[in-house]
Order: structure tokens, then sequence, then C-alpha cells
């Protein structure tokens, strides 16, 4: 009894006249608002039936070919030698007592395969450094420099070529790529851009490169700078049309009233635009960091072989190699071990830019 | 009042002119090198003399070509996948991005976070392997056949291409539509599927163009995956897979020699109709090449307008 009444306390007024409990109007009113909520929930969804019907294939791809993958994630805890010996056919057939703990990793990390990791890693890490570093500030500059142009027609003219790479397959620029910087052979002479480069910079270590096998994309020396340079010439046109939609938003009073005071073109550029084009930029730039790990496996794919292993082979293209056996030493395990390290740092990266650039700037993309 | 430009205002717009044209003209060299080399003859291709224009004029390139039957087989797998596979990812991506910009929707928060999260993780090339095998089997066993004797063109179009910044652009797109008409249109008694496609689409045309372009490019490129999942089966290649094996086998080109007897010159000594002298198997690539982007580049100048205006509407939000 006693303890029935502390509840009832709760909510319920003692009526001390009738020696009854009763309940308050404002109570009365809260739970009628309650049970309305979850009779309009219930009636939303009843009525909406159709939005959710229409939301179920998209969930259903996502479901299937994004999210069941990560179930494969398990084979990295798992043994491999209970694999099929393409090591291909994993997880399903994996029972529970081959769970393998940490093994995998501790084999990646520190075992035989260890230095063929860590060099996948840096150089993983290396490609995606300097795309950020060369690839992200060089669209900027091309919509200030856009901005120069007042001429639409030449300005359109201009921007049609720029944007044209970017809807060129990754086959095709690799081709055109190795092709335009082939080494001289038996029957055939360098390619025109090697020719070229030789021309302009002539050092032995750059005829070096252009005579290796294959030509300066498969050497080791100059992969990174070819893969940059093509990645820069595909992406960078593009990349721009976003921050040249910001610089022309600019109203043309700031730049009067800058001149007006005096400013040059660079502290016109310091002090006017550079102010309204900033969260643009920062919200591009957590975009470009959240893909940092995530390098083109497939233009890497294309661009490697056993000349440029060194200096190109990223985790994506080691573990796939693993996988099929084009590497010895590895397995299917090791490698969704290794490409699962790479994705979580990714992971870690793209949150920790999101919550940097909320704190500081106030801009933020999720 | 027309004010004097100032002296650095006037080093920047040169810089600026210089800068740009140089960038343009890199941007569309290596297709003008390309064109120009596919119609010139080995001689001057190979002694590396092509600059601008072609040397020393053939067409047996794109004679070449026109006879090589799996090249046009190839090319047709890619229409066909590009076509289909486009309207498969727009139906369900159009579909799910209406119901996601709708604020009534339950569980929205939920929902977008669920796309956005395979933006941030992916399992990895290994694990999609391993999945796509299996959900490829599945198809198989639904469509009454093996895996191995199965089409894989169709698990490709079905299964790839989804791309969740796509959703978000066309989801901002509807967000933008005014309640207003949508509100009128279900006065008016029209159902979800009518407001969808009578009220929604045509009211972001430009979105879903970009959105569109975006995913035939992506199909019309795609390469790791048509080739990772069907090795053996030629007849189904899209033609950048041909492009590759081609160069791989018949060229020097990826850094391997080819094998014995594979070799442009032995291949081609095998057919009468052709001189390896005056068409050289660079030629022949370049040609390829050029055959491959020209659907790209007929169709680049019309939607070129539409996506530059798509990209800056849908910035990506939430």
């Amino acid at each position: 009894m006693q303890l029935f009444k502390l509840k009832c306390d709760d909510f319920l007024e003692y009526d001390e006249a009738s020696g009854t409990y009763y309940m308050p109007a404002e109570q009365q009113v809260r739970d009628e608002a309650e049970k309305t909520h979850w009779k309009e929930v219930g009636f939303t969804l009843l009525k909406d039936w159709r939005l959710y019907l229409m939301l179920i294939p998209m969930l259903l791809v996502y479901l299937l070919w994004r999210y069941m993958p990560m179930t494969n994630l398990l084979a990295a805890f798992k043994n491999p030698n209970t694999m099929l010996p393409s090591g291909i056919s994993a997880g399903s057939d994996v029972g529970l007592q081959d769970w393998y703990g940490l093994t995998n990793f501790d084999e990646l990390f520190f075992g035989a395969q260890a230095n063929l990791f860590w060099a996948a890693f840096r150089n993983t890490f290396i490609i995606a450094f300097y795309g950020l570093l060369f690839g992200f500030p060089f669209p900027i500059i091309l919509a200030l420099f856009f901005n120069e142009i007042k001429s639409n027609i030449t300005r359109s003219i201009l921007q049609v070529c720029v944007y044209l790479p970017k809807f060129m397959s990754t086959v095709i620029i690799t081709t055109l790529a190795i092709a335009l910087f082939r080494a001289p052979g038996e029957t055939n002479e360098m390619g025109v851009l090697s020719q070229l480069m030789i021309t302009l910079f002539d050092n032995p270590e750059l005829e070096a490169g252009v005579n290796s096998v294959g030509g300066l994309v498969y050497s080791n020396n100059y992969f990174r700078a070819i893969y940059q340079i093509t990645g820069i010439w595909e992406h960078g046109g593009y990349d721009s049309i976003v921050f040249f939609a910001a610089v022309i938003a600019v109203s043309p009073t700031s730049y009067e009233a800058a001149q007006m005071d005096g400013a040059g073109k660079m502290q016109q550029m310091r002090y006017v635009v550079l102010p309204s084009i900033l969260s643009t930029v920062v919200i591009m730039l957590i975009m470009k960091v959240g893909t940092l790990l995530s390098v083109g496996y497939e233009k890497v794919y294309l661009m490697t072989n056993t000349g440029n292993y060194e200096a190109g082979r990223i985790v994506a293209v080691l573990s796939n190699a693993w996988a099929t056996g084009d590497q010895t030493g590895g397995n299917a395990a090791l490698g969704i071990a290794a490409e699962m390290v790479n994705n979580l740092i990714g992971m870690i990266l793209v949150i920790g830019a999101n919550t940097i650039a909320r704190k500081a700037t106030d801009v933020s993309l999720y | 009042m027309k004010r004097k430009m100032e002296i650095s205002e006037l080093i920047f717009k040169i810089i600026a002119y210089v800068f740009l044209i140089i960038f343009a003209v890199m941007c569309v060299y290596p297709f003008i090198y390309a064109i120009s080399s596919s119609f010139s003859t080995a001689e001057y291709v190979d002694g590396g003399d092509i600059v601008l224009w072609p040397m020393g004029w053939q067409t047996d390139a794109y004679r070449y070509i026109l006879t090589d039957n799996t090249f046009w087989i190839s090319y047709s797998n890619t229409l066909f996948m590009a076509f289909i596979g486009t309207l498969w990812c727009m139906i369900y991506t159009m579909l799910g991005a209406y119901a996601l910009s709708k604020k009534r929707l339950i569980g929205r928060r939920a929902f977008n976070f669920f796309l956005v999260f395979t933006m941030w993780f992916s399992a990895g090339v290994v694990p999609q392997y391993l999945n796509y095998q299996a959900t490829g089997n599945i198809l198989a066993s639904l469509t009454g056949t093996t895996y191995a004797n199965m089409d894989q063109k169709w698990l490709i179009i079905i299964a790839m291409g989804m791309n969740a910044q796509n959703v978000i652009l066309l989801r901002n797109a509807f967000e933008g539509v005014p309640a207003e008409i949508e509100e009128a249109a279900r006065i008016d008694g029209a159902t979800e599927m009518q407001i969808l496609f009578k009220v929604y689409i045509p009211m972001s045309k430009a979105t879903i163009a970009t959105v569109a372009l975006f995913f035939g490019i992506s199909r019309w490129n795609g390469y790791f995956w048509a080739m990772r999942m069907m090795p053996d089966q030629q007849f189904s290649w899209p033609v950048q897979v041909y492009i590759r094996d081609f160069i791989d086998i018949r060229t020097d080109l990826g850094g391997k020699t080819p094998a014995e007897g594979d070799d442009w010159v032995t291949y081609l000594a095998s057919n009468p109709d052709y001189d390896s002298n005056i068409v050289g198997v660079m030629s022949v690539v370049y040609a390829m090449v050029i055959c491959a982007v020209i659907p790209i580049l007929c169709i680049y100048p019309f939607i070129q307008k539409y996506f530059a205006k798509g990209v800056n509407m849908g910035g990506v939000k939430e």
C-alpha cells in the first residue's frame, strides 16, 4: 500500500476530504497529448506507407551491396588456412572453431609480410597527401583565374576544354599517359611527352626514368609525379566549378570598396575574395580529407606493374593481389585485414576533419 | 566613373589568361594527338614525329577496327550496360530521394545516416568481390543457371554504380521544390507517384540531368569490376576491358612483352588485308581510344551547361 501510494504521488493528487486519489487536469492533458502523439506516429506510418515503399528498393540495394560486404570483414579474424586454395571463398564456410583472434593482424603488422604492408600503407598515404597538397589548391586558383576573364564566350570555351578530361575513363587516361610517356624501344621512338621532358629538363636521372622498361609511368622515381599530374589534369578543371560559383557570388561593390581604399589585387584577394569563399573551401577540404585514404585503386591498378611496385602499390591493390595470388606470401584474410585497417583510418580522418572544422569555423558537412 | 586599372590587377589578368590558355591546351592536346596518330602511318607514329597534325595519311587503323568483331561486341555491351544501368540506378535513386526529401518521413535521419555512412567506410575490394560472388550465386539460382554460366553483365548492371553523393544531390533538389505546389497537387487528388513524376521531376530537370550524367559516365567508364568479375567471359566485356586487354596482349605498353605470336606484327601478318608497315599497333590503340570517347564527346556539349548548374545547386547538407 505504501509503495502504491508512493508511486501514485508522482502523478496523482490526494484528496483529503474524500480520501481518494484524483488526476489533476494538466496531467490529463499531458496524457492525452502523449496518446495522440503515438496515434499520430501510427497514423502517418499508415498514411505514408507509399513513401516507405518508395524507399525500399534503394535501401535494399545499399544493404545488399554496401553493407553485406562488411560481413565478410569477419574473415580477417579467421584462419586463412581453412579457406579454399584461391583464398577467395572465405566467410561462410569458415566455422567458429577457426576463430583466429588477432593473429592475422599480428602477421600483417609484424610478420613476414609486414614490410609489404607498411610499404603499401606508406604509398597510399604519400599519394593521398600529395593529392591533397597539389590537387586541392589548384581548382581554387583556376576559379580565381576564371573570374578574371570577363568575356563570356572566351570563358565558356576555356571551361569546356578544362572540364573535358573529367569525363574520360581511367583506362583511356592511363592508356594515353603510358603511351605519351613511353620508353624508346627497338622499333619505336619515345613518346611525345617524354621527348618534351627530355628537351626541357636535361638530366641523367630523367633519362634513366624514360629509358626504364615501359617508360616514365612505370619508373619508381616518376610514378608519383605522373599520377598527381594526371590527377590534376583529370579533376582540376571540373573541381573548379564549385569554387567558381563561390567566387562570382562575391558582390562587385565589395571590390569597388576595396579599390577605393587603394587595395591592390593581392590585398583584394586576401581581404575580399578569401573570406567569402572560405566556407566552400572548408566543405570541399573536409570532403577531400574524407576520401584521403580511398585513393582511386582503379587508376593505380592500371598504372602499376612490377617496375613501379615500390612507389605505386597501394593497400587496395596489394590486398587484391594477395587475394588473387598475384602476390605470393599473403592470403585473402591478410588482404581483408590490410584494407580494413586502411579504411578505418580513413573513416577516423573524415570524422576528425569534420569535428575540427565545426569547432574552428562553424562549417561542417555532416 | 571608369577607374584606371592598377598595375597589379593588369599583371594578375595577364597571368590568368596565360595560365588558363596553357591548361586548356594541355587538357585537349592528348586527344588531338590521339586523333592525329590514329590517322598516321606506322613509320611516323613509331618514329615519334607526330606533334599536332597527322603525317602519312592512312585510314587503315579504322578499317581494321571496323572488321574487329570483338571490339564491337564489347562496344555494344558498354552501350547496353550504360543505358540499362543508368535507368536502373535512376529509378531507385529518384524514388528514394523523393521519400528522403519529405520532412514527415519518420526515421529520416537514420535513413540519411545509412546512406552517408557508405561514403565514410567501405568494406574494401576483397570483401566486395566475395559479396558480388555470393549475390551472383543467388541471382544465378533465381534465374535457373549456375554462377559460371551466368552472364555477369546483369550482376554488374544491378549491383554496381550506386553513389550516395547522387542521392544527396537529388534529395536536396527535391527539398527545394515549394511545399505549396505539392499540397495543391494533393488537394487535386494526385497520388504520391503522380506528385513525383508530374511535379517534382519536371521541376528539378537540371539536377536529374546531372545525376543521370554522373551515373551514365561512371557506367561507361567502369573497368575494374568488369575485369575482376568476368575475366573469361570475353563476349560480356565492356569496351574499356577490351582496350586494356588489347594493350596487354598485342603491345608492350602495359609493361609486359606480348606472348609468342600474339604481338601485333605477327598477328597482322596472318591477315592479307593489312600491312603492318602502314597500320601500326599504336594507331589502332589510338583509334580505339577515339571510338570509345566519341559517344561522350557527342553528348558532352549538350549537357555541359546542366551539370555546372546541378553541381552548384546540390551541395552536401546535413
